[in-house]
């Protein structure tokens, strides 16, 4: 597999929230504006590409039956360093995230990769998959923020609109399932053509 | 009093499922039969309420007593992990049945953010054990009310003809998100 396709795939073949419908809880959870997907994604993409690196780089160490633990170990040791390095640089953004940003080390795409991908590949594609999936995620989030934001509050990036409020339903929760609902059904469309 | 509030803030109007949008993964996995979902939200909630005791010991007694409140992550995720083993061997001796039936679901419990969420929230409102207990427990209630009554509606749309795309993942959300949308209805109760 060419460097480029395994970058890609992360996008629209197996974007991991739109197609393979892993990390649904940050996803649904975070995306009530464009910016907090993004940042939410900037997070787990770090997370992702550090422990995708280091878990390839320690694979042949580590003993088949205590593999698990081991890789949990490692994510939760960079997702200790993105807590306190947003926590100390974006305290406004770790604010709205809150609970979601601890939440990263259970995200089912990090360990899902290390398991997946970087317990079997070499240093270099382990750290393309990481990017291209962690881009993929973020991309995926700030989507569904953006949609949700222009409906919901009728501004996108926090430049306003229209006056007063939009359809409120979309930045509650009811409106965070509806939204990834019908975006699935989009992607599945898209990647139905171009299969 | 303090404890009712409690148990009704958590089953209804902050339910982890449908407005914390915690545990969504096991919420859209296992949900296509009652009897799965039954099993897994009791699997859920003994994880849940033993986590939730011995992350708030560790907390008060290790991580804070000796300032390394910034190791809770790791520490707790490892508490959960080791949890779930156990309970994957006690299960496999006592009922074989739901072993099987649970299968590639219970180890993905440690995964699941429900627990580690409800662990961590604990702490974050300052709960004292018994308020804990009381907390994990009636978190696990409400995410097992939301996966039945979940199940029960899908059981259901089987049997609908829904349109081609929409079938599988993307309906389920819809539904979800108006389930979400009644749940609402219990906000203005605490």
């Amino acid at each position: 597999m060419s460097q480029w396709k395994n970058f890609s795939k992360g996008f629209f073949k197996e974007n991991p929230v739109l197609v393979l419908l892993l990390g649904m809880c940050p996803t649904l959870g975070v995306t009530t504006s464009a910016i907090n997907g993004l940042g939410m994604g900037l997070a787990t993409t770090f997370v992702l590409v550090m422990s995708n690196l280091v878990v390839s780089m320690v694979k042949s160490q580590i003993p088949d039956k205590v593999r698990i633990p081991s890789f949990i170990v490692i994510i939760a040791s960079f997702v200790t360093m993105v807590e306190l390095l947003m926590q100390a640089y974006v305290p406004s953004l770790y604010d709205q995230l809150g609970l979601f940003i601890p939440l990263i080390v259970v995200n089912c795409i990090v360990l899902g990769r290390a398991e997946a991908f970087a317990s079997k590949n070499n240093i270099v594609s382990s750290l393309i998959d990481g990017l291209g999936m962690g881009l993929g995620f973020s991309m995926a989030l700030t989507i569904l923020g953006g949609i949700r934001e222009l409906l919901g509050s009728g501004s996108f990036f926090g430049f306003k609109f229209i006056q007063g409020d939009g359809m409120l339903v979309f930045v509650l929760a009811p409106g965070a399932f509806l939204a990834l609902g019908y975006l699935i059904v989009l992607i599945n469309k898209i990647n139905k053509k171009t299969a | 009093m303090e404890y009712i509030i409690i148990v009704i803030s958590a089953i209804f109007v902050n339910n982890i499922v449908l407005a914390q949008f915690l545990g969504i993964c096991p919420f859209l996995g296992v949900s296509s039969k009652v009897e799965t979902s039954a099993g897994m939200a009791g699997a859920v909630t003994f994880v849940m309420v033993i986590a939730t005791i011995v992350t708030y010991l560790l907390q008060k007694y290790v991580l804070a007593a000796f300032g390394i409140a910034f190791m809770q992550t790791i520490t707790f995720i490892l508490v959960i992990a080791s949890l779930v083993q156990l309970v994957e061997i006690i299960l496999k001796k006592v009922s074989p049945a739901m072993y099987q039936a649970l299968g590639i679901f219970l180890p993905l419990i440690t995964t699941n953010c429900a627990v580690l969420g409800v662990a961590i929230l604990a702490v974050q409102k300052d709960y004292n054990l018994m308020e804990s207990v009381v907390f994990a427990i009636s978190n696990a209630v409400g995410f097992g009310l939301a996966l039945i009554t979940f199940a029960g509606l899908r059981e259901h749309m089987e049997l609908v003809n829904i349109p081609k795309g929409m079938k599988g993942v993307p309906i389920a959300l819809v539904v979800a998100g108006l389930l979400a949308l009644a749940f609402m209805g219990f906000a203005g109760l605490v």
